[in-house]
């Protein structure tokens, strides 16, 4: 039986919200704007609570990285069904920076801490799409993975991942302990309910900084500029077809 | 946009035609007050006619006149004091903020998560078509914890207070009234007796397994016979003779979950010994009835206009056999019991109908921005501005005074009542005029079941009618002001004979209506309470008190204890305090959101100023057509009128061709 699950939680900007970049282009607006957490997060703490739910694994860790805000995010967690949380306390520019690096180090870290078997993470967060963080994971542990994945079956000391690849579905097993990403097909999360909510008020939280894992969070990336995606142009409007040809062939479509 | 149009059909408007000086009839009479005390009982019965569920309304008066405390105990109701031309900050300066950190920060963690059931799972047009709350939805919303908001979290509650649930009530009512009223009948009127008036005994039994949505409640007043006049209701418990349980006969029509409900709370006549005189009288009590008590049945669902969703049915209580430890309250309280459950529910009506609003003025804009005629998208039309302008301003009056009255509850406030029933009435209009104007803004679109606005519409409507129909709360409104104020006369009266004893209260008092007179103000301000920038504001708050004060008392001069049958006067002195309440409610609001430099402080100041202008000239307009003899003609007429379409069975003027 897998002990443990160690599951990450981005908190994002709500995908409802309409983002606005930054008037000096170093980023996006995120002061006074509606946050949740990641979409295919939500997903992999449901697999994960699923699998305890089932008593195959016996608990579910919970991990964000950022500023103070972040426990909110992992509050929802706790409410969806998590045992307990992992804040990883970063901020001012080194949240800035915080990328897919930084955090597979961390989540690599805890995982040896935890000692946990299992890491479920979403396969990219919806703010910068990076779709890194599981793999690079993986790669610092030195374990197996299954990205994207649409049916995860845990089987004894193996895991059997259904993958979403392009033009069809493949089927990896793999051995334990392993890191696995979750597509949008895995599952439907669940509700926060209001009186798990209340009851996740009782879970614990501990707080670490990246230090105390030994972790680096410098970065070597640099962000040059941000810009809003360019406005589409107006067409325009042709009257016959010899006219659409011609256009098209002057813009060499054709 | 709702009250301009009360407003501009007040009669009074024909102004100039009779002008006589209306002092005289006033002034001889002696100060009319302890008449007006006598003429409680009176009041119920003219108030009769009126109350739905909202009998309470009439009796609240009776009960709320003859429960009046001695007078001399100042109020620090807002309202009561208005009456009496004064100004009590205590309740409404500065905004109420209730929540601590972590109440603050527990409504916000809900907040998320309900949304997005009611975006995600539930589906209004679905339930509307199947007149009733879908199944899963309904498991969904249990499951969520939605049926227990206010149950203590030891019984298996939520453990939310007034200004909580007010934040998850405004999500529902901005996405499914419908369901709204599910919730709201089983919570807010439902089992609420049993959370304001239940023993510890009857609690623990019956809360959660109402908390868990295990058991839905309903809230059973109305009787065929018995809609707005409460105190006539039939339904009879007579106590067996070993004292051990009673038998309750009768029926009950219009009951919100009647069809679902395992648990209602029943208001039923019982002979109760008179301590005084020995006497028996008949007395309403109230009892927890279980169906499972046997003899309970109700009727098939009814069809409705609007929140077909919700499930209405009559319920007949046949030889009920009800234990006596099921008395809910004190046997014969049963009226301060329903006056009470009413008046603590009222505010969730407006904070439901103010995210109602919200979501309606969100799909007139998103139109407004997108649909392009004449060449300009038709936001930048004038007519649309105003439209969307006022629908703006009303929905902000709404949501401030809903915050104000639960934050007031939260903060221990007895008296609100005056306060509830005014964010009731206003809320249920503005909505209604809020969502009219919604559909005028999509135009044909509106008119199409596909926008969704059409069924808001249908279901808002019920809403001016039920828990009060804002007829009977006016008419309640205007006489518990005139109580209050009628007290301060009376007091004043007292005083006038030792004057030695009272020359301090009297010398303030000669002295305020010396100064009114000559025009000079009554020194009342608001200088230094509200934020500077709304200063001017504040000023016409000021004048429209002074005018609103000096008006009631003349009319309770001029008509004494006959106050009572004056209704249009009563009807018209209501509008002006809402009018008035809903001006501190936003200097209020607008002043808070100014010091704390929120981001929206600038808009919320123009909507307070705006408000304010065209509140205070509609009480200006209204006070002086109050007090002016002009109006009298008016009144006739309208009774004229009335008495010949009654004669007639309907219109009396032929057709114009003459057949």
């Amino acid at each position: 039986m897998a002990a443990r699950v160690l599951v990450g939680v981005k908190r994002v900007i709500d995908y409802a919200v309409k983002v606005r970049v930054k008037p000096d282009n170093t980023g996006v607006v995120t002061d006074g704007v509606k946050h949740s957490m990641n979409p295919f997060c939500e997903i992999a703490v449901e697999e994960a609570v699923k699998l305890k739910e089932k008593q195959l694994v016996k608990e579910v860790v919970a991990v964000s990285c950022g500023p103070q805000q972040v426990q909110e995010t992992i509050r929802t967690a706790l409410a969806m069904g998590a045992d307990r949380g992992i804040h990883v306390e970063v901020s001012g520019k080194d949240y800035d920076a915080l990328g897919p690096l930084q955090v597979s180090k961390i989540m690599a870290a805890l995982a040896k801490k935890e000692e946990a078997n299992l890491i479920i993470l979403g396969k990219q967060a919806i703010d910068d799409d990076c779709n890194q963080t599981g793999q690079m994971t993986a790669a610092l542990l030195d374990w197996p993975q299954g990205t994207f994945a649409s049916e995860v079956v845990l089987e004894g000391d193996k895991l059997k991942v259904v993958r979403e690849v392009d033009g069809g579905l493949e089927t990896v097993k793999l051995d334990m302990p392993a890191v696995v990403t979750a597509d949008l097909r895995l599952n439907t999360p669940r509700y926060a309910t209001l009186p798990n909510i209340m009851k996740a008020k009782k879970k614990k939280i501990s707080v670490v900084k990246p230090g105390d894992l030994g972790v680096d969070v410098a970065s070597r990336l640099e962000v040059l500029r941000v810009e809003e995606p360019p406005q589409r142009k107006a067409g325009v409007k042709v009257e016959t077809v010899e006219d659409l040809v011609s256009k098209l062939k002057e813009g060499g479509r054709i | 946009m709702l009250l301009l149009r009360t407003v501009s059909l007040s009669p009074a408007s024909c102004g100039a035609a009779l002008r006589f000086p209306t002092s005289l009839a006033g002034c001889k009479r002696p100060f009319g007050v302890a008449a007006l005390q006598n003429a409680r009982l009176y009041a119920s019965q003219a108030a009769e006619a009126v109350l739905e569920k909202p009998a309470v309304a009439s009796d609240t008066v009776a009960k709320a006149a003859a429960e009046k405390k001695p007078v001399g105990l100042e109020s620090k109701s807002f309202a009561v004091n208005m009456f009496k031309g004064q100004i009590s900050t205590a309740q409404v300066f500065p905004f109420p903020s209730v929540l601590n950190e972590e109440q603050s920060e527990f409504i916000r963690e809900l907040v998320g998560p309900v949304s997005r059931f009611f975006t995600e799972v539930n589906d209004p047009m679905k339930n509307e078509n199947l007149e009733m709350v879908e199944e899963t939805t309904m498991a969904g919303l249990k499951e969520m914890g939605a049926f227990g908001l206010q149950v203590p979290t030891d019984l298996g509650g939520l453990g939310l207070n007034n200004t909580q649930y007010a934040r998850l009530v405004e999500i529902v009512g901005m996405h499914d009234l419908g369901v709204g009223i599910t919730l709201g009948a089983h919570q807010s009127i439902g089992f609420k007796g049993i959370l304001l008036f239940g023993n510890k005994a009857q609690k623990e039994k019956y809360l959660p397994k109402l908390a868990s949505g295990e058991h839905v409640a309903a809230f059973c007043l109305t009787e065929p016979a018995s809609g707005s006049d409460a105190a006539s209701i039939k339904t009879t418990a007579v106590p067996s003779p070993c004292g051990k349980y009673y038998t309750l006969n009768g029926s009950k029509i219009w009951i919100s979950n009647g069809g679902l409900a395992e648990i209602f709370t029943v208001f039923a006549k019982t002979a109760v010994k008179d301590e005084k005189t020995g006497e028996m009288k008949d007395k309403i009590t109230a009892f927890i009835v279980e169906r499972g008590h046997g003899g309970v049945t109700s009727g098939p669902p009814e069809k409705k206009m609007g929140i077909k969703a919700s499930n209405t049915a009559e319920v007949y209580f046949d030889g009920v056999r009800v234990p006596a430890e099921c008395v809910l309250g004190e046997v014969g309280g049963g009226f301060k019991v329903a006056m009470n459950i009413l008046n603590n529910g009222r505010f969730g009506m407006a904070a439901a109908l103010a995210g109602t609003m919200k979501g309606v003025i969100a799909k007139a804009v998103d139109h407004a921005v997108n649909r392009t005629q004449f060449g300009n998208k038709i936001h930048s039309y004038g007519i649309i501005q105003e439209k969307m302008a006022r629908m703006a301003m009303l929905h902000y009056v709404a949501e401030s005074m809903a915050y104000m009255v639960s934050g007031n509850m939260d903060s221990g406030a007895s008296e609100f009542q005056i306060e509830a029933a005014i964010s009731k009435i206003f809320a249920s209009e503005a909505a209604w005029g809020v969502t009219d104007e919604c559909i005028q803004i999509l135009g044909g679109m509106g008119f199409m079941k596909e926008a969704g606005v059409e069924r808001v519409m249908r279901d808002l409507r019920i809403f001016r009618i039920f828990e009060g129909t804002n007829d009977i709360l006016r008419l309640f409104v205007a006489l518990n002001g005139f109580q209050n104020a009628g007290n301060q006369l009376k007091g004043l009266q007292k005083a006038l004979k030792n004057p030695v004893g009272n020359l301090g209260l009297l010398t303030g008092e000669i002295g305020k209506r010396v100064r009114r007179k000559a025009g000079l103000g009554s020194g009342l301000t608001l200088q230094g309470t509200v934020h500077p920038d709304l200063a001017q504001s504040g000023d016409l708050v000021v004048k429209a008190i002074e005018q609103f004060g000096l008006t009631v008392e003349e009319l309770l001069l001029k008509h004494g204890k006959k106050i009572i049958d004056e209704q249009l006067v009563l009807q018209r002195v209501a509008d002006g305090a809402i009018d008035l309440y809903a001006m501190v409610v936003v200097l209020s609001r607008a002043s808070r959101s100014l010091s704390q430099g929120l981001p929206s402080a600038q808009h919320e100041k123009i909507l307070c100023e705006t408000w304010c202008v065209e509140a205070h000239d509609r009480i200006m307009k209204n006070m002086k057509e109050l007090r002016s003899s002009s109006s009298k003609q008016i009144y006739r007429n309208i009774k004229n009128i009335s008495a010949a379409l009654v004669e007639n069975g309907g219109v009396v003027t032929p057709n114009p061709l003459g057949f």
